[in-house]
């Protein structure tokens, strides 16, 4: 692992210089930080507050593009539509059973793998690295119609290997009701995405100091008692990255539910929503408004975790 | 560690390896299948055949895969590089120089990093409608840069803080100005971790779905996932599965080849963007 560990120390420190240039030097420092900078932030802003914002003010109207003349301000009433009607709050459910399911099993999964490479012997922890690498960067829709194909009633062969369980025959219809359809996407999610946190908590792993395990090692602390008490709580800062990381990409998903079921069989994620209001009925005004309460979803739950488990993302990226 | 200890880990490595291959090389082998062989039920093809990839690169599915695979490089390739142009400047500042409005920009970029992708769709969609960009080059490019400019910043500013800025201060000493101790001295040191960030924004850019099928109408600008998500087969009678899978297994290959070769800098780019205790 070539993740360094230490904290920022005095070289990433401006250089001092003599007092009496001090505030010219730290004048044209600052001027340089924002001209170099400056670009990168405009361009981010660009590319998302400016959409936002729109979509707030879109959502305020009835508004369709198939009948783009009859524009007209509604105020919040599309924000009642959507919080009235069922879909929404089925589509809420759904994404939250879905982000619920997978960062609960990533987690589990994640730190299983990141143990098991933390022990690897040096000699295959590359092939272990380079295979873990692989989900990773498979694009999410291979993903989906790789699991897809496996667990269809036609091109499958999940049903012919796994007859010999009860429930599941040569007729098993996986994408034929909703659970076992939230199920397979959740498979696909979980396989695509747990390298990601089990890489993060391998690198928590490897912050846990090495003298600690030894001293409780010492003092005869089971391997359950080391692990709850010595190395679970030295890597709080890297599980609750993770977690935060993964439960707010989860919550966004929308790939695998395109490809394996079209948001059929109720199966539809809050951004599938959004997409089908937009893209496919053409219903700006309504679209947007969910986009927005997506968005504000999505800042809800980065608030409570950084406010609820006082998640530090300045300190553990090791911003001074 | 005892010799049933490294057995038990050895199983567990070997165990890694087959979660992370097993759907590969599924979509391999289905890739392989003739039309008659894919509904049999068995995992591995029994007669292979190239069927399938003659129908997307020569056959009656090209129209529809080539140019979405043109347009996946290109698009990607650009927006990567001008991410990764933006993010060098902007992690030097943050790395390197002290001024306020630091905080300001990680935390946007953070912000932006959490962003639900298909908030600025929705927006975008109508706009690029109105002034030309949708189905275009450019209207991918331009939103693509919120997936990958955030994740620039913070994993080049990870790495530009390892760089030993002494050297810069030598070459400041020897009289060189702000600007040439980062161009002479600098850049030839960040060049591994700007490499690092720009496979990794790439991975994400080539990973787009949400932009692509939502922003694109026709094989002008559509890249290769969304191209994959309506592919519908060569005619409506012709069963698609096989042309997928063949085309699933392409544009894995590039991603395959940037792992094996630097698997241990990406990780190291993954962690330390994010992870820095």
């Amino acid at each position: 692992m070539s993740t360094t560990t230490l904290p920022p120390t005095e070289k990433t420190q401006p250089v001092s210089a003599p007092d009496a240039t001090t505030s010219d030097r730290a004048k044209s420092e600052r001027k340089l930080g924002w001209l170099l900078a400056g670009p990168a932030l405009a361009v981010m802003l660009l590319v998302t507050a400016y959409p936002i914002a729109q979509a707030v003010y879109d959502s305020l109207f009835d508004f369709r593009l198939t009948d783009p003349d009859n524009r007209s301000f509604t105020g919040l009433s599309n924000y009642g539509v959507i919080l009235s009607d069922w879909l929404w709050w089925r589509s809420l459910l759904v994404t939250g059973f879905i982000t619920l399911v997978t960062v609960a099993v990533e987690l589990v999964l994640g730190f299983a793998l990141a143990m098991v490479m933390a022990k690897a012997l040096s000699t295959i922890r590359p092939v272990l690295r380079a295979a873990i690498l692989i989900p990773y960067a498979v694009i999410t829709v291979v993903s989906a119609f790789a699991w897809q194909f496996a667990f269809d009633i036609q091109t499958g062969f999940v049903n012919s290997w796994f007859g010999w369980v009860p429930g599941i025959g040569e007729d098993t219809d996986w994408f034929g009701g909703t659970w076992t359809s939230l199920l397979v996407i959740c498979l696909a999610e979980i396989w695509k995405t747990t390298p990601f946190i089990s890489l993060l908590l391998l690198a928590g792993l490897a912050q846990v100091p090495e003298v600690l395990q030894e001293a409780a090692k010492v003092d005869g602390a089971s391997w359950w008692q080391r692990m709850r008490k010595v190395t679970l709580p030295n890597m709080k800062a890297a599980i609750m990255v993770a977690l935060l990381f993964r439960t707010l990409d989860a919550f966004r998903v929308f790939d695998s539910i395109f490809i394996m079921t079209g948001g059929a069989n109720a199966t539809e994620s809050v951004s599938f929503l959004a997409y089908r209001q937009t893209i496919s009925r053409l219903e700006i005004g309504l679209g947007s408004a969910v986009s927005v309460l997506l968005f504000l979803a999505v800042v809800f739950i980065a608030m409570s975790f950084i406010k609820g488990f006082k998640v530090d993302l300045s300190q553990s990226r090791g911003e001074g | 560690m005892s010799t049933k200890e490294k057995t038990w880990w050895g199983v567990a490595g070997v165990a890694i390896v087959l979660y992370a291959l097993f759907p590969i090389a599924w979509i391999v082998s289905l890739s392989f299948k003739a039309p008659s062989a894919l509904n049999n039920g068995n995992f591995l093809p029994g007669a292979p055949t190239w069927e399938n990839y003659s129908l997307i690169l020569t056959g009656g599915a090209s129209d529809l895969f080539l140019p979405a695979l043109r347009n996946s490089f290109g698009i990607c390739l650009i927006a990567t590089a001008i991410s990764c142009l933006l993010a060098m400047f902007a992690a030097y500042a943050i790395a390197r120089l002290d001024f306020p409005g630091k905080k300001f920009i990680l935390g946007t970029a953070l912000a932006v990093a959490i962003f639900p992708v298909i908030s600025i769709v929705t927006p975008l969609f109508n706009l690029w409608r109105n002034i030309g960009l949708y189905d275009t080059w450019p209207g991918l490019i331009i939103p693509y840069l919120s997936l990958t400019l955030p994740i620039s910043i913070w994993t080049m500013s990870a790495f530009f803080r390892e760089i030993p800025w002494e050297m810069e201060q030598a070459a400041q000493v020897d009289g060189a100005t702000t600007w040439q101790a980062f161009r002479k001295v600098i850049v030839p040191l960040a060049a591994p971790g700007v490499f690092t960030t720009a496979i990794i924004a790439f991975f994400i850019a080539w990973n787009d779905f949400v932009y692509g099928i939502s922003l694109t109408s026709t094989e002008q600008a559509r890249p290769v996932p969304a191209a994959l998500g309506l592919f519908s087969g060569a005619s409506q009678f012709e069963d698609p599965t096989g042309a997928i899978a063949a085309a699933a297994v392409i544009v894995t290959i590039p991603v395959i080849v940037l792992v094996l070769l630097f698997q241990r800098r990406i990780v190291a780019g993954l962690t330390n963007g994010a992870v820095k205790g």
